[in-house]
Order: structure tokens, then sequence, then C-alpha cells
């Protein structure tokens, strides 16, 4: 056991569903491509051939019944985790997901919980447009009953899976293949990241920019850049979409007095709305009004002449907190 | 089966047109020049062919992820699929869409989508147009056999029945989803059955031979025309190439899990060598008319890619240009 060893963030992922299901018999995988070679990269690798088919399923095309089947094991008391290789496909599981699972411990007056994990992978690019790209986390942030994971380091990959899968409820764990190649140290033994909490990831004293998944990936190199132009950015990673931390967003905006939020998803209703809206209630002055990065309302387009305005990356967080800086 | 000369020489043009355009992608997707996923045809270009034969333009057609064919085969022009495939302005959906969502609506292809048994309920929305109208079109959605994993084709299947829509549900039985050959997603590779507990007509036909799945179209059409619809054809075919692109490449490993042997036997059954022999047995083709019609799509084939190459791709600031009417 190396204290340094590292990992990429889709093997972290591999790693908590083995241990999880080591440790645990309850917990079991059901989703399409958990036995492909490439389906879900190699987050599933190795499941299959350690613990059975029985607990590593592979799934027909199916999207509805295998979330309400996940749904329903976990009200039966197992703690399955239900993978859907893109957020696109899950929405043929919106009933399950938000009218059963979401629901069930509220109006079962909380006799019976529903302690199941629905991963959707984010997969986007290389022009595959509309119905290929979705990152649909303001959907279900907005649902009472759900928890939202987003993971942008490998060591939270890890230890968000577990916290998901050990976790009483629903709770929706949303990865993205532009963050599966990233590496970092990653302790092997089990260990879990609390649900509901941010992680400051640069200190800064001039603009907080808060983003969360691949854009507090970016968040953190845009800090480094902005910190040799004489910007002082304060980086807080969500982790969590929700329950919200909110205390870490309004402590850092206190502080700072200037926000941006950056969210992979649409602008309108979405994460970086609620996020100015707590700062907004909240009192706080701000110096200068806050601003959100997002996607445009637009669905994505295939033509990468179009992907390239259309998704942001550090240089647009970048420009947007050095002008929102700028006197 | 009678089928005129000049029938048999559409069909076989439309599959040559259709294997020309497929293969011509190969080397643009592997140099990366084509970058939008591409679940190539080659191989089940009879299905496409044979059933479109009976569609007129103002007939109606849903396709899928896999749908290439669908759209020469219901009119689309090659330079527009070539050029959308490039993701260019002059593309069928001017670049927005790629390979994955072709349309003509001026022909009748109301458009191809890549999730998986999401069309079907649309080509039944097609067809309650029609019979609402009463204007005598008739509708069809392609499918493969892992959309029968989605539970939207059943609900589909039942209210076609109920209201004897003019729609006809095309299944392409190439017996794999994905990575999942069809035994691993279904207890039995005989898809028309599940049609029949919903009280529809169906076919099962061998999808390689482009006069059975001509001949089998024929009469399905002409149930729905005669409002005696809906119709059911499962089409027993297979792909030649990988999932997505030419060998399932992806992330650059190899992942085609398909035994190579089955392949082989496949290849053997090539649908536009078979069509070709058919005919040139008959007497009903000569070998310069089949050179002829080859010659003719990789010219086809040529100037549309040339075409595509020198459209401009949608510009930056029109980004947000087509999210509502
Ligand atoms: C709702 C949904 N789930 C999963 C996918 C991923 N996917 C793309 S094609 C495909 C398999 C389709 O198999 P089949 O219907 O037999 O068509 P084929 O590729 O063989 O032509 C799957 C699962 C998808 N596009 N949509
Ligand atoms: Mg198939």
């Amino acid at each position: 056991m190396s204290a340094n060893r590292r990992l990429s963030y889709s093997l972290a992922i591999n790693e908590a569903l083995h241990q999880c299901m080591a440790a645990d018999r309850g917990v079991f995988l059901i989703g399409q491509g958990v036995n492909s070679p490439w389906y879900v990269g190699n987050t599933a690798q190795g499941l299959l051939e350690r613990f059975g088919g029985k607990r590593v399923i592979d799934t027909p095309v199916s999207e509805n019944a295998m979330t309400g089947a996940a749904v329903g094991a976990a009200i039966a008391g197992m703690r399955p985790v239900v993978e859907h290789p893109r957020v696109d496909f899950m929405l043929y599981a919106i009933d399950p997901i938000i009218n059963e699972a979401a629901n069930w411990h509220y109006m079962s007056g909380g006799r019976s919980a529903c302690p199941v994990v629905i991963w959707g992978i984010i997969n986007r690019g290389g022009e595959q447009a509309a119905q290929h790209s979705q990152a649909l986390q303001a959907m279900f942030a907005h649902i009472p009953g759900l928890k939202v994971v987003m993971p942008a380091t490998p060591y939270d990959a890890k230890g968000l899976m577990v916290a998901a899968i050990r976790d009483d409820n629903p709770v929706v764990f949303m990865d993205d293949r532009w963050l599966y190649r990233d590496e970092d140290i990653v302790p092997e033994k089990i260990y879990s990241v609390p649900i509901g909490k941010a992680a400051v990831r640069r200190k800064g004293d001039d603009i907080t920019i808060v983003a969360s998944s691949y854009l507090a990936r970016e968040a953190v190199k845009a800090a480094d850049i902005l910190h040799h132009e004489g910007v002082s950015a304060e980086v807080i990673d969500l982790r969590t979409i929700k329950p919200l931390d909110t205390a870490a967003i309004l402590r850092s905006i206190k502080k700072t007095g200037r926000l941006l939020v950056a969210d992979g998803g649409w602008r309108s209703f979405g994460v970086a709305s609620e996020i100015c809206a707590l700062a907004a209630e909240s009192g706080i002055g701000l110096d200068r009004p806050p601003v959100r990065l997002t996607l445009p309302d637009c669905p994505a387009p295939a033509s990468v002449s179009l992907e390239k305005v259309y998704y942001k990356h550090c240089e647009d967080i970048v420009l947007t907190a050095k002008k929102l800086c700028a006197r | 089966m009678n089928l005129t000369k000049k029938t048999m020489s559409d069909l076989y043009a439309m599959m040559v047109r259709i294997r020309y355009c497929e293969e011509s992608l190969v080397g643009p997707i592997n140099t990366g020049e084509v970058k939008t996923p591409c679940h190539l045809y080659t191989g089940q270009e009879a299905v496409a062919a044979g059933v479109l034969a009976h569609f007129t333009d103002k007939d109606h057609v849903f396709g899928t992820h896999r749908s290439h064919g669908h759209f020469l085969a219901k009119g689309g022009t090659m330079r527009q699929i070539m050029a959308e495939i490039f993701c260019r302005e002059t593309g069928c959906a001017r670049g927005r869409g790629g390979s994955m969502h072709l349309v003509a609506p001026e022909v009748g292809m109301l458009g191809a989508a890549p999730i998986v048994g999401g069309t079907i309920s649309l080509a039944l929305g097609a067809a309650l147009a029609a019979h609402i109208r009463g204007d005598k079109r008739v509708s069809a959605a392609f499918f493969g056999d892992g959309a029968t994993g989605e539970g939207a084709i059943y609900e589909s299947l039942n209210f076609a029945s109920l209201h004897k829509l003019p729609m006809v549900f095309v299944c392409e039985n190439n017996l794999y989803a994905t990575h999942m050959p069809i035994r691993a997603c279904r207890n039995s590779e005989h898809i028309a059955k599940i049609a029949e507990p919903f009280c529809i007509k169906t076919w099962r036909v061998d999808g390689n031979d482009a006069l059975k799945v001509h001949a089998a179209a024929s009469e399905a059409v002409a149930l729905c025309r005669a409002g005696k619809g809906p119709a059911f054809i499962e089409c027993l075919t297979y792909r030649f190439r990988g999932h997505v692109g030419p060998d399932d490449a992806i992330q650059g490993v190899h992942t085609d899990i398909r035994p190579k042997a089955e392949l082989a036997a496949w290849l053997k059954k090539d649908p536009i060598v078979r069509l070709e022999r058919y005919m040139l047995g008959r007497k009903m083709m000569s070998a310069a008319g089949i050179a002829a019609i080859k010659r003719k799509a990789e010219a086809e084939v040529a100037d549309a890619i040339s075409f595509a190459r020198r459209s401009p791709r949608p510009a930056p600031r029109d980004l947000e240009k087509y999210v509502c009417k």
C-alpha cells in the first residue's frame, strides 16, 4: 500500500464499486455497458468476473424498467446502482426517478426508503449533437427528495460514489467522460466524501468562482492563470449540487465581493441561477452583479465550429473573471 | 414475383448508392476528418431500398442512429447527406445534427434520431395524422432489434392496431445491439412475434434478399393503404461494419465482439452481390449495365464529398439560430 497511489477518475469509480460490492452484499450494479469493452470506459472493469452475473447486470435497452427495477430493489432493501452510459438515455427513466424514487420516502410518511444510486454519465462533444450531449443536473436538483453529486476529481469520484451508495436516499451521481483520464492521488482504502460539502480548491480574495465537475477542474486551471495576471480567485468546487453547501459559498463571497458561477448546464433555471439567487437573498452586498457562465439556452449542435463556441472551458472562465474584476 | 426490369434496376441502383456512400466514409472517419458518430449501414441496404421502393414523397418515414440508408432510399440527396455528415451549413440539417439526425421533409423523411426506440411513436403520430386527415399516406418506423427492449414500441403497436393506423413497423434484426448479442437481450431471436398479440399482420424475411424485402413491403404497404394497417416486417440482416465507425475501433481499441466466422458467413450473403447475380442469371441486366450503375454511384458520391468539403461550416454567430421557429 502506497500513500501516494495515483488513479484515474474512471478507475476511482471502479474501485468504489469494487469495495462497496465487497463490503455489502446488498450492493449490485445494473445498466447498459457494464459488460462492454468501451461503453462505460473502464468504470466497470473486473466487476462481473469478481461478483458474478447476478450482481453485475448488463441490460437490454430498457432504461425505464431497469431504473424502476433498481428503485424497487432499493425499496425492497438492497442498495442498487443503476448506470446509464449517457444522461440523455436516462430520460426514459424519469418516471421511476422522479415520481417514484424521489417521492417515495415522503409519500410513505417516512416508513419506506429508497437507497438507490442513479448513475448518469455526461458524454458530449465530438459532433454528437443534441441527444448525445446533455448535462441535466439542474433538472434533477429541482426535484425534492433527490440528492445530486458531481465529482470533479478522482478522489471525489471514489468518495462520492461510496457516499452515494451508503446514503439512505436516492442519489443521482453524475460523472463526466471529459474527466475520465484525469489522474490524482486516491487512497486505496475505502472512504467517503460527505454529500453536501463543497471544497475550496484555491484560496483567493478578488473573486469567487463556483463550479462543479469538469468546470471545477477548468476553474482551478483558470485560477492559476488569473493568479499570474494579478487576480486572486477563490475556487469553490461544489461536489454536491443538492443539497447545496450554501455556507461555503456565502463565506467566500462575503470575502471577495464578486461571484462567477460556471455550470455545464443551460443558463435559464439552472444551477448557476440558483447560486446567484442564493447570493441575492443572502443580503451580502456584492461589489459587482454576479455572472453566470453556462451553456446558452440552445441544444447541443453537431458541427465542431458550433461546439467550439457552445461548450465552456478554462479560457472562458479566465476571460469572464477578468471582465468581472476589471475596474 | 414479377418485377419489371426498371423496378429491379432501380432497387439495385439504390443499394449501390447507399453502399458507396457508406464505404466512402471509411477513409474520412479513420483520418478524423469526419467526427460525427457514423453508424454505417453497409450490409443492410436491401432493407431500406426494398421497403422504401413502395413509398412516395408524400409518405412519411422516421429513422434511427443508423439511417444513412433510410435517408437516401427515401429520396434525400447525396449532397445533403454528405454535407451533413461533414457537419456543413449545406447539410440536410445545416450541420446542426450530424450523422444521426438526417432529415428531408420535402421528400417525407421526417427525421432520424438516435434515442433507441424514440422515433417509433413519432411514426405512430405520422400515421395518426394520415388517419385523421384521411389522406392515404403511409408511415414507417425503422428500428433495430435492440429497440424491442423499450416499452414505447409495445405501446405503439397496441395503439396502431387499435386504430388501424397506416403504419409499417420495420425491424432490422442484425443480431446485435452495440456490444450485446441478441440472445443477451431477449430469449427469442424471433422478433416479428412481438406484434402478434396485438393482432398485427407480420412478415419475417431474409433482409439480405432485396426481392423478398420488396415483396413483403409491397403487401404491407398495400394493407396500410387499404385502411387495414398496421403491418410489421422483420428483416433478418447483419451489419458488415462496426456498431459505430468502420470497425468499432472505439477509443483506439478494436472492440467488435462478433465472431470472425459469423461476419465472414454474412459477408457471403452480401445483398448487393446477390441481386447482381440474380439479375445477371436471368439476363435482366448486363455486366455493362451493372458497371454503369456503379460508375454513376461512384461519381455521385465523389461529387457529394467534394461539395461537402468545399461547403462552409456553420458560422459561430448562428449557434442559436434554430432553437425556435
Ligand atoms: C435510449 C437509448 N439507450 C441507449 C442508447 C445507446 N445505443 C445506441 S445504438 C444502441 C443499440 C441499438 O441496437 P439496435 O436497435 O439493434 O440497432 P443497430 O445498432 O443494431 O442498428 C444503443 C443501446 C441510445 N442511443 N438510446
Ligand atoms: Mg441491432
